[in-house]
């Protein structure tokens, strides 16, 4: 294959890749554009395979290579649980992180492309980024897994003056990349490079320690761009246009989504970026807020079933708790009941339900819950007025009033689905603890609201035995 | 301070309902109010003087002594002269007062300085407001209570029966106008096997008609009949003899009309004619809920069952009075919702707080001041917004449009100015083959940020797990290193190291490849409609 008809294929890879993209915008093309996206990697790794850039003898070792990982891949692909989701997306994040630190290593040490003058600088820098943010991904990424599987702790672990920490670890990032440049050899140039990739490690796991559980969807999304960016670096690196430009989708596509996440939370985004945001300034002042007080009204699982018969109108906000107690088909279970009898049941996704952007909507369509009766926050919101019974199953501060009400609250000014205008709310929960951001919610004292206490899963098929009764 | 609700006996002729029965009387005492009941006020519906004693309730022989211990007042019908005049200066009346229809009652009310809520003032189209709607409830209990009194006069099953001396027809029923009542007499003749259509002058009824087992019938002109409030209006000319012709030809096809035609403020229409009954077979009924209002039959006789060319028109006027029971049981249960708003503090005490849309609507006469009619209500959409803007404002800001959404203008100069300068620097300096790849890199940013903003939340999970997938592109970065055409000259690369480095690259990008399209492949084959 020569070098144009390589060329060719990646261009065609890279519209494949966009079409991959564009095409889950919506449900209905979703399974195609994943499609799209496996056809272009194929066309891409084929292509390269066979190109002028590969010889022979390197064969065997790809083959191999690719076995091995496809084969691991493909398992974990089929033994992860749905909930399970947001760790597994993270560890792969740190994947490509890592190849791309291994892949800007080795290209600094090889010697047969030679370049001079600006592009040698040019080169050097493309390496030295390219490593940087492999490296931020992989760490980060590692410790978003931790986070995530609950093998660390959900807690932001806040160092005392984190930024000046961050920003003396830039300066001395710069510094060296400035001795990278400068080195005369390859061997003069390899400390600066480990110590940038030590700091970095070091920078990533700082980053996501920083933050707290509530705000892990942004995380991951920040991640998957941060991998993004690793490869656009790579690309530059290696002078290949493909890898620009599947880098920039992906990394711009990250980007944005996590853009959406913040505003969802009403979070900055450019404190995202710079990492270490989270719910460390607002503690205090939620200490010092008017802190909720008046009974709760809880309530059997019989008379829930008993309310949910009665009403015409029933809105369910699920949210973690759903996921960790594996609830989901039991509660397509009670919507399945409820809607034969003619009841409308819908569900309410606020966008950082969950650990995942979309992680609730993929539960329920696991659950095989239709996706048409599966709404947005923004579609549903003012529906709840007009509902009889809203059932929150183990969600918290997305449907806390005092985002609403209290400006002095840690998460004051997040949108939230707004299931106190129901006429009656139920909400599910394991105890009275508060939810990841740590602040009690006004919700649980009102009149309206009433609690089933206990594991959402066993809750929820007592209140289905109920219904079928 | 704990106010006392006293219940007289209604001394409207015929009148059986009273306006609490036992089970609420609990419920009231329960909200901090003592309850006075007058003797003998729920014989008529079955709630017997010991009943009340059971509940909690004073049984106070007299209707003058009851009036003059009552703080409030809960009646059915609309107060006679007489008793107006026991009610205590200052107190609260609620019951029917239809004020429209009675000025001189509301002259002597005010004259008293009471506080009169009127349950037929709600505004019904308040959803909040339905559990107080005693309109709706009576009148679903009249709608019902027609139906009985037509399978009462009508010689025949209403359900079709095969049996072995012959094969029975279902009877077939038409209702004209699908309003509570006529929605509630629809699901009972369903019910008890009938054929039933219906018509209304409102087009948006007819999926509730279908909803309830009936068939609606359209009438072949085109006028939308709403008149606000989820009233019906009065129609035009063309569409009236629409309607006559399609009344009809309804006449001499079924069994047993049932009219509930109501137009607030105006007599009822006349729809069924003379002819229409002389039309109807022998043995067929007309039960007219409309005959208070002079009725929609032109035969009717109000409060009487007459038979007229072998059709028999019954003009009841006091249907939900014949279940008495249930309708003082529902009646009172409207009252004690309303009760539960005024006393929100549940310390016995009312509040008539004029601010809430319910009851200022409700309220015809605060301290003695007629305060009836009440402003127009608030378009239901308008009163969430006006209530919530902060919220509104960023909820507006939804996913998906950001794209076109415009930027504020400081914000937009300044990145121009940044951006403009970051390409001044690259072009100034940057060799050639690096802007190629520059060029490149900067459209495809803007490529990806177009194509995601489309992007629906439900997808963010497969979309990140095939973004994740696609980063595995970064496998040809280790690709082409693993065994690149060795040019001469570049001796000392060391071939050994690097090939294993790409090697493990390889293998961990796959993991990510493969997995990511796979998983994401799963994720997505469970998406469905």
């Amino acid at each position: 294959m020569t070098s144009s008809l390589t060329t060719v294929a990646y261009l065609g890879a890279t519209i494949l890749f966009i079409l991959s993209l564009g095409g889950l915008s919506n449900p209905e093309t979703s399974r195609r554009g994943n499609l799209y996206g496996i056809v272009g990697m194929t066309i891409a790794v084929l292509a390269t395979v066979l190109g002028p850039r590969v010889t022979a003898a390197g064969i065997p070792w790809i083959v191999a290579a690719m076995v091995a990982g496809g084969a691991i891949g493909l398992y974990a692909a089929r033994a992860v649980q749905m909930t399970q989701m947001p760790e597994l997306v993270a560890i792969m994040h740190s994947l490509v992180g890592l190849a791309a630190c291994l892949v800007g290593f080795a290209s600094y040490v090889d010697t047969s492309i030679a370049f001079t003058g600006a592009e040698k600088t040019i080169h050097e820098i493309e390496i030295y980024v390219g490593i940087l943010i492999g490296a931020v991904t992989f760490s980060g990424s590692v410790i978003a897994f931790g986070k995530l599987s609950g093998k660390i702790g959900g807690k932001p672990m806040l160092l005392p003056g984190r930024h000046w920490l961050n920003l003396i670890g830039l300066l001395v990032v710069i510094w060296y990349g400035r001795q990278f440049v400068m080195a005369p050899s390859i061997e003069a140039g390899m400390p600066p490079l480990i110590v940038m990739t030590v700091i970095a490690l070091l920078f990533g796991i700082h980053m996501v320690m920083a933050i707290g559980g509530a705000d892990m969807p942004v995380v991951v999304s920040m991640l998957n761009s941060y991998s993004g960016w690793a490869a656009a670096a790579t690309g530059f690196m290696l002078s290949n246009d493909l890898l620009i430009v599947v880098g920039a989708l992906v990394g711009s596509s990250g980007a944005i989504l996590s853009y959406i996440m913040c505003r969802a939370m009403n979070r900055n985004f450019i404190s995202v970026i710079a990492g270490g945001f989270g719910t460390g300034g607002g503690a205090p002042a939620a200490a010092s807020g008017a802190q909720p007080a008046g009974e709760v009204s809880p309530v059997s699982a019989a008379e829930t079933a008993e309310l949910l018969r009665e009403s015409k109108n029933v809105i369910i906000v699920p949210g973690y708790g759903m996921a960790v107690a594996q609830a989901q088909h039991t509660v397509f279970e009670i919507t399945k009941h409820l809607r034969e009898k003619g009841v409308n049941v819908r569900f309410g996704i606020h966008p950082v339900a969950g650990r995942m952007p979309g992680h609730m909507n993929v539960l329920l369509a696991e659950a095989k819950v239709p996706y048409d009766i599966v709404l947005e926050m923004d579609e549903i919101n003012e529906d709840f007025p007009d509902t009889d019974v809203a059932m929150v199953i183990g969600a918290n501060d997305i449907v806390n009033p005092a985002a609403q009400d209290d400006p002095t609250s840690p998460i004051a000014g997040m949108p939230v689905l707004e299931v106190w205008k129901a006429k009656t709310s139920i909400v599910m929960k394991r105890s009275m603890a508060s939810g990841y951001a740590g602040v009690d919610n006004p919700l649980f004292y009102k009149d309206n609201n009433r609690m089933l206490f206990g594991d959402a899963k066993k809750m929820l098929d007592e209140v289905l035995v109920a219904l079928k009764a | 301070m704990s106010l006392v609700i006293g219940v007289p006996k209604e001394t409207a002729v015929g009148e059986k309902r009273v306006a609490t029965v036992p089970e609420v009387v609990e419920k009231l005492i329960k909200l901090g109010f003592s309850v006075a009941v007058q003797s003998g006020a729920g014989e008529a519906a079955n709630c017997g003087d010991d009943a009340y004693r059971a509940a909690g309730a004073e049984v106070v022989n007299d209707a003058a002594a009851l009036w003059s211990k009552a703080d409030i007042v809960f009646k059915v019908r609309a107060p006679s002269a007489e008793e107006v005049g026991l009610l205590r200066e200052g107190g609260t009346l609620i019951s029917f007062i239809w004020p429209a229809q009675n000025p001189e009652l509301m002259q002597q009310l005010a004259a008293r300085k009471a506080t009169v809520l009127a349950i037929d003032s709600l505004p019904r189209t308040l959803s909040r407001a339905q559990k107080m709607d005693a309109l709706t409830s009576q009148a679903g209990v009249a709608g019902y209570r027609a139906v009985i009194e037509a399978a009462n006069a009508f010689g025949r099953f209403f359900n079709g029966q095969i049996t072995a001396a012959g094969k029975v027809p279902p009877a077939k029923v038409f209702i004209a106008g699908a309003g509570v009542a006529g929605l509630a007499a629809i699901g009972t003749a369903a019910g008890l096997g009938a054929i039933v259509r219906a018509n209304d002058t409102r087009a948006e009824v007819a999926d509730q008609v279908v909803s309830l087992g009936g068939e609606f019938v359209k009438v072949d002109y085109e006028e939308e009949g709403s008149g606000g409030g989820g009233y019906a209006k009065v129609m035009s000319e063309g569409f009236q003899a629409a309607q006559r012709a399609m009344y009809a030809q309804q006449a001499k096809e079924v069994d047993i009309i049932i009219t509930t035609a109501l137009i607030p403020g105006k007599p009822a229409p006349r729809l069924i004619t003379a002819e229409m009954v002389q039309s109807m077979r022998p043995g067929s009924v007309i039960v007219d809920m409309a005959a208070e209002q002079g009725g929609n039959c032109e035969l009717t006789v109000p409060g009487e069952a007459v038979v007229r060319h072998g059709v028999t028109i019954i003009g009841y006027t006091d249907l939900v009075g014949r279940l008495s029971k249930q309708s003082s049981t529902l009646y009172a249960t409207n009252l004690f919702r309303l009760t539960e708003e005024l006393c929100k503090t549940k310390d016995g005490n009312i509040d008539v707080n004029m601010e809430d849309e319910a009851i200022r609507g409700l309220t015809v006469i605060k301290d003695g001041a007629i305060t009836w009619p009440p402003p127009a209500p608030k378009q239901a959409a308008a009163a969430p917004a006006a209530a919530k803007p902060v919220a509104a404002a960023p909820a507006a800001k939804g996913h998906g449009h950001g794209a076109s959404e415009p930027m504020a203008g400081s914000t937009l100069a300044i990145i121009s100015v940044v951006a403009a300068g970051l390409f001044w620097l690259i072009g100034a300096y940057a060799p050639a083959s690096f802007l190629g790849h520059f060029t490149v890199f900067v459209l495809a940013c803007f490529v990806g940020y177009m194509v995601i903003w489309n992007v629906t939340p439900s997808l963010h999970t497969p979309l990140m797990s095939v973004t994740n997938a696609i980063s595995s592109i970064i496998a040809i970065g280790a690709l082409v290193q693993i065994a690149p055409p060795i040019e001469a000259g570049a001796a000392g690369r060391p071939d050994e190291l690097i090939r294993w480095m790409a090697v493990v690259g390889i293998g961990l990008t796959c993991i990510n490849m493969f997995g990511g399209f796979a998983v994401t492949r799963r994720m997505l084959a469970m998406f469905r409609k």
